[in-house]
């Protein structure tokens, strides 16, 4: 029996214990003399339904974790399991052979020697499903009995409600933190195994970039490993060119939009601008390698360029550019808006003309939520990947040249990690190394760009 | 039912003239059939209760109302004689002319002396820093700012308290020297002292420049204006001298007013 009947279990039981709370809640109302009680009967219901649930769902977590250890356990103590191989792949085959066909998601074994392990399988699994089973009813009985216990004519089942609510909401915003946290620790751990084979100056101020996965993992070359070319690749392009792109386009179309287009076209022209927001990168990609960079190859022919890349970072850097235009128009698009009519009206009433007012008093008012907005697009350029994998080229140039090939920090980290080399050599690793430099840079840009934002908002209050 | 103006008006040179101005949000009607002349030396009260239209109708005097895009206006208002909704008249020398004082201090987000050059600076009012420093010394000299402010024109004119803010914005309006001074309830957002302020610059202002201030405050009305406008439901009900229309009002509906009947 799975998990999910257990859970399915947990829920009728917590319905059951619902619907007796309630009814029980009803008859204090019925039997008081002012008919009225501490909490209304659904408050009594929830408490009850919630002391059933949660014991339940926390027992059926850790149950799923805990039983397909025992069973394998009292398999391997069986007489069947005597004569398995002592260690290793083949052990571990067998077994999972013969605990997909007893569990019937396979028809039959294909090594013999599994055969005589599938009974004693299936007797383990059923007995620990019926110990798994009888437990959740135990533990839901007892905690329903518990709980219904307390419940009286003058119990405050709402505030403890509430309470527990707020424990779960608590719960669930602690997650994604936690993930955060958990995310930067691995980086960290891996990062520090990389550095302990690498110098970090190497790597942080060697201009060659070319780690080798099939050289001997335990004398590393540093001189191959220097990350900047990368960093000035992930800049150039994520940087330099694609805000060249993004910024006077982006704040050219908040202005219209807020400023100039009549109401009707806005209603057109913003959602149509938020889609461009919401194509897959990977498709960005494309366009990227095989429209934008042939064309710009050949532009570059044409003008008498010969040694052009097919790959270049300005093909990268353009189309990037592109994608962002709406991380900057919708964040200039609303701090635009945010600057009180008042301002607007102060300016056009000493005679200013609406370009003016805009130049003069609307950009500087809105700029640190523009600013913010810039940050926060710099920040998921340099992180973006399709499409520089896709357009940008492998070779790590340190070059300002825009039409030459150039790699970034996400293109290496997909490399390193989808390469040859073996998982604890140092070019593996040092996809680590690069991703905690990039999350470094992206948490501080989006941190500065929150602040900026929040002062920005205090101005205004 | 036509406005009542009290005949013993003497002064008849009007800087702006209002005829038959009536004005439309959409379908609406905000403000109906409206002829006033406002007078070069005086001030001009409008007075009336919410929604009367006095601002809607002061708003009309130097075209802010073409920032509402559903806002029509019909009927002729002239300053000094010439026609400001005609289809050749710049808007932006009007409110250079016109200039607007608003009924929250609204200082851009810029150091105080910014704030008071913006307008001689657009307007090309001003050709270097020195001439810059004289008009924003006199025009805030002249709103009564200038020895509260002297030593911080670098700080930002929204660091200033709400009076200070207001007569700021004041000193804004003089600095590109215009002839007509609208104010819009200037001081609701104020407390009495920062209010007792902008009266009495208000006072020291009156003969410089043509002013008209539309004001909730029948005591404001009667202590900075000499002449009154009472506004009700879109309509001008009564016109003339500040005293007559508080000590002998003609029409019962500003007499109810004015002795706080309604409003």
């Amino acid at each position: 029996m799975s998990p999910a009947i257990l859970l399915v279990l947990a829920l009728g039981l917590g319905l059951a214990g619902w619907l007796a709370a309630r009814a029980r809640a009803w008859t204090f109302r019925r039997d008081s003399s002012t008919g009225r009680i501490a909490a209304l009967p659904v408050y009594h219901a929830w408490y009850v339904a919630l002391w059933i649930v949660v014991p339940v769902l926390v027992f059926v977590g850790l149950w799923s974790v805990i039983a397909p250890q025992l069973i394998s356990q009292s398999v391997l103590s069986s007489p069947a399991a005597a004569d398995l191989p002592a260690f290793g792949f083949q052990r571990d085959a067998i077994l999972s052979e013969a605990r997909s066909v007893a569990s019937g998601s396979a028809k039959a074994v294909f090594n013999e020697a599994a055969n005589g392990l599938v009974e004693p399988y299936r007797a383990a699994m059923a007995r620990y499903n019926v110990i798994g089973v009888l437990a959740t009813l135990v533990i839901a009985f007892l905690a329903g009995a518990w709980s219904f216990l307390r419940i009286k004519p003058d119990f405050t089942a709402r505030t403890r409600v509430e309470k527990a609510v707020m424990t779960i909401l608590l719960l669930a915003s602690l997650v994604a933190i936690l993930t955060t946290l958990g995310i930067v620790v691995s980086l960290v751990f891996e990062t520090f195994r990389f550095f302990g084979m690498v110098s970090p100056l190497d790597f942080m101020f060697g201009t060659h970039w070319g780690p080798d996965p099939m050289s001997n993992p335990d004398s590393p070359d540093g001189s191959r490993y220097g990350a900047i070319p990368l960093f000035w690749g992930t800049i150039y392009i994520g940087a330099i060119i694609a805000m060249i792109v993004a910024i006077p386009l982006g704040l050219m179309s908040a202005i219209y939009l807020t400023q100039y287009a009549n109401p009707t076209l806005r209603k057109w022209i913003k959602p149509a601008l938020e889609v461009l927001a919401g194509v897959p990168t990977v498709v960005y990609g494309y366009f990227a390698a095989l429209t934008v960079a042939p064309a710009i190859r050949d532009a570059a022919f044409a003008v008498g360029i010969s040694n052009a890349s097919s790959e270049s970072a300005l093909a990268a850097g353009l189309v990037m550019g592109v994608m962002i235009i709406p991380f900057v128009s919708s964040m200039a698009d609303d701090s635009i808006a945010a600057v009180p009519q008042a301002m607007r009206d102060g300016s056009l009433a000493m005679g200013a003309t609406t370009s003016e007012t805009i130049r003069k008093v609307l950009v500087p008012a809105a700029l640190p939520g523009i600013v913010a907005g810039v940050m926060l697009a710099v920040s998921r350029a340099i992180g973006e990947t399709m499409i520089v994998v896709m357009a940008a080229g492998a070779a790590a140039n340190l070059t300002g040249n825009p039409l030459e090939a150039m790699t970034t920090v996400t293109f290496q980290i997909v490399a390193m990690l989808t390469g040859e080399g073996s998982f604890d050599h140092p070019a593996t690793l040092s996809a680590f190394a690069l991703g905690f430099v990039l999350f470094m840079v992206t948490l501080g840009l989006n941190f500065i760009a929150l602040r900026v934002v929040k002062r920005f908002r205090e101005a205004y209050e | 039912m036509v406005t009542v103006v009290h005949p013993n008006l003497e002064d008849t040179d009007a800087k702006m003239s209002a005829r038959d101005v009536s004005v439309f949000y959409g379908d609406k009607k905000a403000i109906d059939d409206v002829s006033i002349d406002i007078p070069t030396k005086y001030v001009t009260a409008f007075i009336g209760p919410s929604g009367c239209g006095k601002s809607t109708f002061l708003r009309t005097l130097n075209r802010m109302n073409d920032t509402i895009p559903s806002a029509r206006v019909e009927g002729e208002i002239t300053l000094d004689g010439e026609d400001i909704y005609r289809s050749r008249m710049d808007v932006v020398q009007l409110r250079a002319r016109v200039g607007m004082v608003f009924q929250k201090p609204n200082p851009f987000p810029k150091s105080i002396y910014d704030n008071v050059a913006y307008g001689p600076k657009i307007h090309g009012l001003v050709s270097n820093k020195t001439e810059t420093d004289e008009v924003v010394e006199k025009s805030l000299r002249r709103a009564g700012l200038w020895t509260e402010v002297k030593d911080r024109l670098d700080d930002s004119g929204t660091a200033l308290s709400g009076g200070q803010q207001q007569r700021l914005c004041i000193a804004r309006a003089i600095a590109v020297d215009p002839e007509v001074i609208l104010m819009d309830e200037p001081c609701s957002a104020l407390d009495p002292i920062a209010t007792a302020k902008i009266e009495e610059l208000i006072d020291e202002l009156n003969g410089r420049y043509a002013i008209v201030i539309v004001t909730h405050s029948m005591q404001q009305a009667a202590r900075v204006s000499q002449r009154t406008a009472f506004f009700h439901l879109g309509k001008m009900v009564e016109y003339g001298r500040t005293s007559d229309i508080f000590t002998n009002p003609l029409e019962k509906r500003t007499q109810d007013y004015i002795t706080g009947r309604y409003g």
